[in-house]
Order: C-alpha cells, then sequence, then structure tokens
C-alpha cells in the first residue's frame, strides 16, 4: 500500500489529492485534485474570490485541508522540513514598513537559515534582479506599490527555493520590469524550480506551460493554453474561460 | 538563530520609531513627576472662619496651622456657600458649633479634628506617646506608599499596549502569515517577542526606578537589584498577556478597548486604594491579578527593606503567570499554522 502511493507519487512535485476547504459552513473549495510535474510554470487563473489563494496557501503548508491532502515533493503537507524548500509571496506585501528593505530581506533570509557572505551575496543578486540594488537603504514605507511587490518577490526567490509560490506577484509593475521578471521566471524554471503563479492577468497566462482555471472554489479546466483553447473552440484564454465558466453552470 | 533574528528585528522596530520609545520610558516618567508633585505628602491646613469664639480656642488653631478668618454672622454663611472657607465656627453659650462646608470628606476630618484638638483639655499633657515606627517614617508622604505600585503600573500599562499592538501588527499586515510560511517555529516567535522586547524592557525598567528613587526621592531603603528584577518581570507578564490578548482584537481600537477590562481592575485591587474594609471575597479577587504580586514585592522591597527571602513567592507567582500566558501564545498561533 505504502509503495503504491509513493511511486505512484514520484514523478510529481506537487500532488493535490480530493482537497476540499470550508471556513466554518461556507466551503471555498471543492473537491480539488491537480498534478504538477517538476520544473513547470503552472498558472492559476479564476477571479478574486474564488478560492486561489485558499489553493495556493495550502500548498504553502500555511492553511490546511478540511478534507484531502497535498504531497510536496512526495511528503505529505504541512511539514516543517519542507517549508524551507518552497518560496512563498503572499497577495498582500507582508513587509515590516518601518524597517529598510535591507533589514526586511536580511530578516526573512535568516529565517530560512541563510548567514554571512552567503546571505549578502543572495540579498544583492535578487535585488538586483528586481531592480531594487538603489533602493537597499531605504524605509519600506517610503516604497511604492509596485516596489514593494518587488521586494516580495526578492524575499521569496532569496533561499533558491526549488519550488515557487507567487499570489499575483506581478500586480503593480509595469511592462518593462514585469517582462525581465518572466525571463527570470523562465531561467529558475529551467534550472529546475517549479513554479505555481496565481493571476488575472490574461497576457500573463499564455506564457505558463499549464494553466488551472478556477471558478467558485472549483477547478473548471487543467491543460496548457494551447489545449484549453483548443477543447473549447476560443480564440483566447479569456472566451475560453467564459466557454468553461458557462458550461460548469 | 531564527530568534536571534526575530529579536534584532523587534530591537531595529523600535528604534526605527522614536515616538514609541518616547511612550514607554518618557511618558511614565512625566506622569510618576506629576503624582509626586500633588501627592508631595505635606497636610491640608483647613480654611476656618469665626463668628464668636474664645480668644484662647483661635490662638490654639492658628497653632495648629489653621488658617482663621473672622466674620460676622451674614458673611460667614456667604463665605462658606461660595467655599471660601471650609468650616464656620460659632461659639453659643460655650459650646463650639461648627458648620462644615462638606462637599470634602477629608476636608471635613481634619477640620473636626483641630477643633477637637483646640477645644481638649490639655490634663494629659504628661502622657504624650512615645511613638516609634516599624517600617516607613513621621511625614512620610503618600507618594511613598503608593509609589512603588506605581512603577509596577506603569511599567505593566505601557508594555501591555506597545506589545499588543506590535503583535496585533503582525498579525494584521499578514508578516505574521509570511514569517509562519518559513520554517520557523511557533515558539520562536514567542521566545523571539519575549526577548527582544524584554531586552528594551530591561533598560525602560530601570530608568524609571533609578528615577523614582534617585530624582523623585520615593522611598527606597531596599535592593536597587530586586527592584529591577520585579520591574522586569513585571514587563514579561505584561508582554505576554498583551500578545496573548491581542489575538481577540482586530484593530488597534480594540485593543485599547481591553485596557479597562484587563489593565483598570488590577488597578484597583494592587493596593493604590486600602481594601481592608471591603469583604473578604471580594479582596480575594487581587490574588488573580499579576499587579498584585508585583505591587506586594515592590512595597515590601522599598518601603519595608525586605529581601530576596520575602519576596520569591511574588517572583515565582510573576514568573508562572509568564510561562503560562507564553505556552497559551504558542497554543494560540496555531490558528494560523496548524504546525
Amino acid at each position: 500500500m505504502q509503495n503504491k502511493v509513493s511511486s505512484m507519487l514520484d514523478s510529481n512535485c506537487i500532488k493535490v489529492e480530493n482537497v476540499n476547504k470550508s471556513f466554518g459552513k461556507k466551503q471555498v473549495l471543492f473537491d480539488i485534485n491537480l498534478d504538477i510535474p517538476y520544473s513547470q510554470i503552472i498558472g492559476l487563473l479564476g477571479p478574486s474570490g474564488s478560492g486561489k489563494s485558499t489553493l495556493v496557501k495550502m500548498i504553502a503548508g500555511i492553511d490546511i485541508a478540511t478534507s484531502g491532502s497535498v504531497y510536496l515533493l512526495n511528503e505529505k503537507m504541512p511539514k516543517l522540513s519542507l517549508m524551507n524548500k518552497i518560496g512563498y509571496m503572499a497577495q498582500s506585501d507582508a513587509l515590516y514598513e518601518e524597517l529598510t528593505a535591507e533589514e526586511n530581506i536580511k530578516f526573512f533570509a535568516s529565517m530560512y537559515g541563510l548567514s554571512g557572505n552567503n546571505l549578502k551575496q543572495r540579498i544583492s543578486e535578487v535585488m538586483k534582479l528586481v531592480n531594487l540594488s538603489d533602493h537597499l537603504k531605504k524605509q519600506v514605507k517610503q516604497y511604492s506599490g509596485g516596489m514593494k511587490r518587488r521586494l516580495s518577490l526578492a524575499i521569496a526567490l532569496v533561499h533558491e527555493p526549488p519550488i515557487l509560490i507567487l499570489d499575483e506577484p506581478t500586480v503593480g509593475i509595469d511592462p518593462v520590469l514585469r517582462k525581465s521578471i518572466w525571463e527570470e521566471l523562465y531561467k529558475l524554471k529551467n534550472s529546475g524550480t517549479t513554479i505555481i503563479i496565481t493571476t488575472h492577468v490574461m497576457d500573463e497566462v499564455e506564457k505558463c506551460n499549464n494553466l488551472g482555471m478556477i471558478r467558485d472554489g472549483k477547478l473548471i479546466a487543467v491543460g496548457s493554453p494551447a489545449e484549453i483553447k483548443h477543447n473549447s473552440n476560443s480564440s483566447t484564454i479569456e472566451e475560453a474561460f467564459l466557454y468553461y465558466g458557462g458550461a460548469s453552470k | 538563530m531564527r530568534v536571534k533574528a526575530i529579536v534584532i528585528r523587534i530591537l531595529l522596530q523600535l528604534a526605527h520609531d522614536k515616538r514609541t520609545i518616547g511612550l514607554m520610558i518618557l511618558a511614565p516618567i512625566l506622569v510618576l513627576t506629576l503624582m509626586s508633585f500633588i501627592f508631595d505628602g505635606s497636610n491640608y491646613h483647613p480654611k476656618i472662619g469665626i463668628i464668636n469664639a474664645p480668644i484662647s480656642i483661635v490662638n490654639k488653631l492658628e497653632d495648629n496651622d489653621a488658617k482663621i478668618i473672622r466674620y460676622t454672622e451674614n458673611d460667614a454663611y456667604y463665605a462658606l456657600s461660595l467655599s471660601e472657607v471650609d468650616a464656620i465656627i460659632n461659639f453659643e453659650n460655650g459650646i463650639p458649633k461648627i458648620t462644615l462646608e462638606g462637599s470634602d470628606p477629608s476636608k471635613s476630618q481634619s477640620v473636626i479634628k483641630l477643633v477637637q484638638n483646640a477645644t481638649q483639655q490639655p490634663a494629659s499633657i504628661a502622657a504624650k506617646p512615645d511613638i516609634t515606627y516599624l517600617y516607613g517614617y513621621e511625614n512620610m508622604s503618600s507618594f511613598d506608599n503608593f509609589g512603588p505600585i506605581l512603577i509596577g503600573f506603569f511599567v505593566f500599562f505601557f508594555v501591555f499596549l506597545v506589545a499588543g499592538v506590535s503583535f496585533l501588527g503582525e498579525r494584521t499586515s499578514g508578516t505574521l502569515e509570511r514569517i509562519l510560511s518559513t520554517p520557523l517555529r511557533r515558539w520562536e516567535i514567542v521566545l523571539g517577542y519575549l526577548l527582544g522586547f524584554g531586552a528594551f524592557t530591561i533598560i525602560q525598567s530601570a530608568l524609571i526606578a533609578w528615577y523614582s528613587i534617585n530624582v523623585l526621592n520615593i522611598m527606597m531603603i531596599g535592593s536597587f537589584s530586586l527592584v529591577i528584577l520585579v520591574t522586569i518581570l513585571t514587563a514579561m507578564v505584561a508582554l505576554s498577556i498583551g500578545t496573548f490578548i491581542s489575538a481577540f482584537a482586530n484593530n488597534e481600537l480594540q485593543m485599547i478597548q481591553f485596557i479597562p477590562i484587563i489593565v483598570v481592575p488590577q488597578v484597583f485591587f494592587s493596593g493604590l486604594f486600602d481594601l481592608s474594609t471591603m469583604s473578604t471575597w471580594l479582596q480575594s479577587f487581587g490574588h488573580f491579578m499579576p499587579l498584585w504580586y508585583s505591587a506586594d514585592a515592590l512595597r515590601n522591597i522599598m518601603i519595608r527593606g525586605k529581601g530576596w527571602g520575602d519576596v520569591s513567592f511574588d517572583v515565582l507567582i510573576l514568573l508562572l503567570i509568564c510561562i503560562f500566558f507564553m505556552v497559551l501564545n504558542i497554543l494560540a498561533l496555531k490558528k494560523y499554522r496548524k504546525i
């Protein structure tokens, strides 16, 4: 029995099995099943309030399913030792406003056990990546919305996690920087990182390897952008979403 | 390692927030200073209006520092109605008739005592009692008496508020959820908070105690290091209760709303007011309040000069309360992450 389960899980980095989630009497997720292979960018698409954030929180190990299980790297979540393998960027910028950007990133990096030269080097690398190297000494409360987003992203990347979970990472970021961030995400993906992104920006969706469409707490379609468009006879993802959304009713 | 990072972060946050530092150190010092002015211990000298009295009695009243004003009968009652004097004395057939203004019981008491002294026959002058003080001293001011309680109270109040609001901010800004998405253990957060604020409250407690003793000259005959130990423990208790209570508040205003429930009753039962006339079962409420133990220990050290042996029980109770709420805090964090 045990062997069967582990052999079943081997091929996928993340496995979500029959997950239901309720807050009190209100059920927000219904029987979610999702397999995410290694080295992929998977986009979770859906309107706000659809349950995307709740799903990624369970994958990140912060929340727990009411029933069903989440497996990461063949181990059942939540598990403290797995938390090190995840870089999580929440939907709200969870930053200490009165601290400088450098103090913020240093603090979070030490939560992941980084220290010394390694810490300094990683901070300068990720801050360069999000184009904030010149604003390290600034207090976060003086940052603009987009800068805070970028700093949150840098913090999620700082400990080089094999799994990245980004909840609406590009909100408030200009197109030029967004492009360079996507280039970096591809680089990470190609070097073996598995990335989950939630979004409701349609043009970003096309850049993902696979998509999961969520509506009213149900996973209504899974597949590559091309498959989803083909299966629904749509020319754009937006059309496909409307098609599946309508069909589910 | 992670605990150390949290400690450093809390101290950095405080360092960036000058106003909070000011609140935690200068506000208690300001209020203590004001209270020392108000309760400086000098006795009240009643103002007495005289309509008709033997000169010997008037002289005796003046010897006892009463302020004497002579009136005609009509003027006297008018002055009394304007509260210009505390009482009027009129001798009718050799019997003193006193009319009191009466709105302040303590003033009325001091007038009656004064008049009784003045009209008493000086028969028992030979038997002047020999008075010695076991604790305290003659002319000890009431500030000396409740100053130790105030030191404990202000440390408790400000640490409760600042630690509670700070932990609340961690919940509402999402940073708590964010740090719980790291391998950080729940007890590491709680310990980090304890040590981070602890480091700061050592400075705070020491400054407040030093100021009260050396600048305000509050009575202090015990060990300074014991005073510091008790105030720091008081701060730790306030910290653990404050962070625990913050779980039940959704914003800063709601945190303030807990003050009348958590802090104010402790003031009444900590010994600031004399409760010995209260029924015993009501008095025993005090024993459920951390500030009672803190006040008891500080009074014993500062006024009665007692040592470790006499305050160790209070210290132990404070320590247990602190540990109890720490454990509760660790369990309460389960709401945010199950492991």
